[in-house]
C-alpha cells in the first residue's frame, strides 16, 4: 500500500463548536492505512482553490474504512468543505506524514497535549495507546470541542484562556496547577504552545515529540515549500530543513528549533 | 501513432515532462506515477553547493494559482550526483537536471561536475525571482544571457536548455541572446514575480515578500511567450506554464512547443503528468493525427 489520491464519500458532518466541524468520511485504501498523528490533504470543489488543505486525522475506523477529521474554518477553503453533507464526495490525499512513534510510549506514563485545533488528532492517539494517558487540551472558551471522545480514551485535564472551564490559561498552567508528571510527551497546537512544551521536556529531560504545522503545497515532500528549521543537518536536505509533510509532522522537540 | 519527440538529438518518448522544482528529483512522486511513462524528469534545481532556501511562508494560494519563493533550496551537486541521479537512472525516461546559481563560476561548477554524469540534457535557470536580486539580471539582459549561454556550451557535455523568465519587456529578445550564445533549446516560462498581501496579518504572505506565480491563471500569458519565441529563434522550446491537462498541453504544442512541463498541477493532482499524456493520445486518436510533432507549432 501507499499513499493516494482518491474521491471519499461523506458519511456525516457536524459543527461541533464554533467554526469547528467534525466530519467522517468513507475511504477504505486510506483508512486501513492511515495512523494516529498522520493528516491527509483535503481539495475543493471550486478549481481556482488548486492546493488542497492539510487535515489532521481526529479518529480512524479501519473496520468500516472511515476517517474522521475535526477543523476550523479558516478561510474560503475550509468554508467550503464546512457545506459537505451526507452522500457528497470530497477528493483526498493521504494517509501523509509520520504519525506519532506509539511504540515510544507503551507501558509508559505520557501527556498528549492538544492546543485549540491541535486537539483534534489525540483522540485517536490516545485511543491506540498502550499507555497511561493524560490528556491535556487547551481552550479559548468553554466550547471544549471533543470532550467526550477524549474522556473515552485517557484521564482529561482541561484549560481554557477564559478560565470557563478547567484551569485558567494554557496547557502549561494546567501541568503545574495539577503537579502532573509524564515520562513522554506528544503534542500538537500552535507555534507559542508547542515552544513552551519543548522548553518544558528539554529543561525537565521529558521525551517529547511535537506535530508542526506550515504552508504546504503538495504534502508528499516534493516542494519544499513546509520546512522547518532542524538542529543539525538534515540528512536529506543536507541543509537545517526538515519538510514536516514527509519527515514530519512529528518531530522529536530536540531535532527541531522553533 | 508517434508520440516521440526529438530536443537536441534526444528522443522523448513522449512530449510530457515535469517542470523543476515541482517534482523534486522523482522520489516522491513514484508513490503516485510510474516515471517510465515521462517523455523526462525535470529535476529540482541543484547548485555548486547545498542552498538552505527561504524563510518559511514559502507559498501562498491565490486566486487559480499560487505563490511561492521557495529560495532554491537544494542538498548541493554532490549529493545530487551520488543520491538523486543513481535514482533517476533506474527509471527508462530521460532526466534534464536543472542547474542554478548566483554567479557565472556556480553555474560553471554544476556544468563541469555533471559532465560525466548519467543526465541527458541540462537546463539551466537562469529566472528564478527568489534568490539575490542583483543576479535577476542574468535572465532580464540579453547581453548577459547571450554571454552566459556561451560560457556553460563551452565546458557542457550535455545538450543545454536555457529557462527564460517572463519579467521582462520582450522575451523574443532575450530568447535569441540564448540561441546566439548556442543554447540548444529554451524553455519558458518560469514564474512571474507576484507579491500578496495577507491584510489580517498587515505583512506579505510571503517570508521573502515577491514570490514567483505560477498555475492555471498564468497559462495565456505562457502561451503568448511561446509562440512568440516560436516566430523568433529556431531551436526547441519546451513550454510550461499552468499546463493542466491535455488540452492545456496542446495548446503550447500549438503554440511552437516541441514538449511541455507540467508544474504546479502536479500539487493538484498527483497523476497529472499521466493522465496528460494520456489525454494527448486521445486527442490524436480521435482527430486522426498519426504524428505529434505534426502539431508542434501549426498555430502561426
Amino acid at each position: 500500500m501507499a499513499k493516494l489520491k482518491m474521491t471519499s464519500t461523506v458519511v456525516s458532518q457536524e459543527m461541533i463548536a464554533t467554526d469547528i466541524y467534525s466530519l467522517w468520511l468513507r475511504a477504505e485504501e486510506i483508512a486501513v492505512q492511515a495512523k494516529p498523528g498522520q493528516f491527509i490533504s483535503v481539495y475543493c470543489k471550486d478549481s481556482g482553490k488548486i492546493l488542497p488543505r492539510p487535515i489532521s486525522i481526529c479518529e480512524i475506523d479501519k473496520e468500516k474504512g472511515m476517517l474522521r477529521i475535526v477543523y476550523r474554518i479558516a478561510g474560503e477553503g475550509t468554508k467550503e468543505f464546512s457545506s459537505l453533507v451526507s452522500g457528497d464526495t470530497v477528493d483526498i490525499l493521504g494517509p501523509l506524514g509520520n504519525g506519532f512513534p506509539m511504540e515510544e510510549i507503551k507501558g509508559k506514563k505520557v501527556f498528549m497535549m492538544g492546543g485549540g485545533i491541535g486537539v483534534p488528532p489525540m483522540v485517536q492517539t490516545a485511543k491506540e495507546a498502550e499507555a497511561d494517558v493524560t490528556i491535556i487540551a487547551g481552550y479559548r472558551n468553554s466550547e471544549i470541542f471533543l470532550k467526550e471522545d477524549l474522556e473515552k480514551n485517557g484521564r482529561l485535564v482541561v484549560a481554557t484562556e477564559d478560565g470557563s472551564v478547567g484551569t485558567k490559561g494554557n496547557v502549561m498552567d494546567a501541568i503545574r496547577e495539577n503537579n502532573l508528571t509524564a515520562d513522554v510527551i506528544f503534542a500538537c497546537g500552535p507555534t507559542p504552545m508547542l515552544r513552551a512544551i519543548k522548553n518544558y521536556a528539554e529543561e525537565n529531560n521529558i521525551l517529547c515529540y511535537i506535530s508542526m504545522e506550515e504552508k504546504m503545497a503538495c504534502g508528499v515532500g516534493a516542494c519544499l515549500a513546509c520546512v522547518c528549521k532542524s538542529k543539525e543537518v538534515d540528512h536529506h536536505s543536507h541543509v537545517h530543513n526538515k519538510r514536516i509533510c514527509k519527515d514530519g509532522p512529528v518531530f522529536l522537540s530536540t531535532e527541531v528549533e522553533l | 501513432m508517434n508520440t516521440k519527440v526529438k530536443i537536441a538529438g534526444i528522443e522523448l518518448k513522449n512530449p510530457v515532462m515535469t517542470a523543476s522544482g515541482t517534482f523534486g528529483s522523482g522520489a516522491e512522486y513514484s508513490e503516485f506515477v510510474d516515471l517510465n511513462e515521462l517523455g523526462a524528469v525535470v529535476t529540482k534545481g541543484v547548485a555548486n553547493v547545498a542552498w538552505p532556501g527561504n524563510p518559511t511562508p514559502r507559498i501562498a494560494e491565490i486566486h487559480s494559482g499560487m505563490m511561492n519563493a521557495i529560495g532554491l533550496q537544494n542538498p548541493g551537486m554532490e549529493v545530487f550526483c551520488e543520491r538523486d541521479l543513481p535514482y533517476l537512472q533506474q527509471f527508462d525516461t530521460k532526466v534534464i537536471v536543472n542547474v542554478c546559481g548566483h554567479a557565472p563560476e556556480e553555474y560553471l561548477a554544476v556544468v563541469e561536475r555533471l559532465a560525466d554524469e548519467p543526465a541527458d540534457m541540462l537546463e539551466i535557470n537562469i529566472s528564478c525571482p527568489n534568490v539575490n536580486a542583483n543576479f535577476l539580471a542574468f535572465g532580464q539582459d540579453p547581453k548577459h544571457v547571450e554571454e552566459l549561454t556561451a560560457q556553460i556550451k563551452k565546458v557542457a557535455k550535455q545538450p543545454v536548455i536555457m529557462k527564460l523568465t517572463p519579467n521582462v519587456t520582450d522575451i523574443a529578445e532575450i530568447a535569441r541572446a540564448a540561441e546566439a550564445g548556442g543554447a540548444d533549446a529554451v524553455s519558458l516560462i518560469n514564474t512571474l514575480t507576484g507579491m500578496k498581501i495577507d491584510i489580517n496579518k498587515r505583512t506579505f504572505a510571503l517570508a521573502n515578500k515577491t514570490g514567483g506565480v505560477s498555475g492555471p491563471c498564468v497559462k495565456p500569458i505562457a502561451v503568448r511567450m511561446v509562440y512568440q519565441v516560436a516566430q523568433a529563434v529556431n531551436i526547441p522550446i519546451i513550454g510550461m506554464g499552468g499546463i493542466q491537462n491535455a488540452e492545456d498541453a496542446l495548446e503550447f504544442i500549438m503554440a511552437g512547443a516541441t514538449a511541455v512541463s507540467i508544474g504546479t498541477a502536479n500539487f493538484t493532482n498527483p497523476y497529472a503528468t499521466v493522465e496528460t499524456i494520456r489525454g494527448i493520445e486521445a486527442y490524436m486518436e480521435k482527430n486522426k493525427i498519426e504524428d505529434i510533432r505534426d502539431l508542434i507549432g501549426i498555430v502561426k
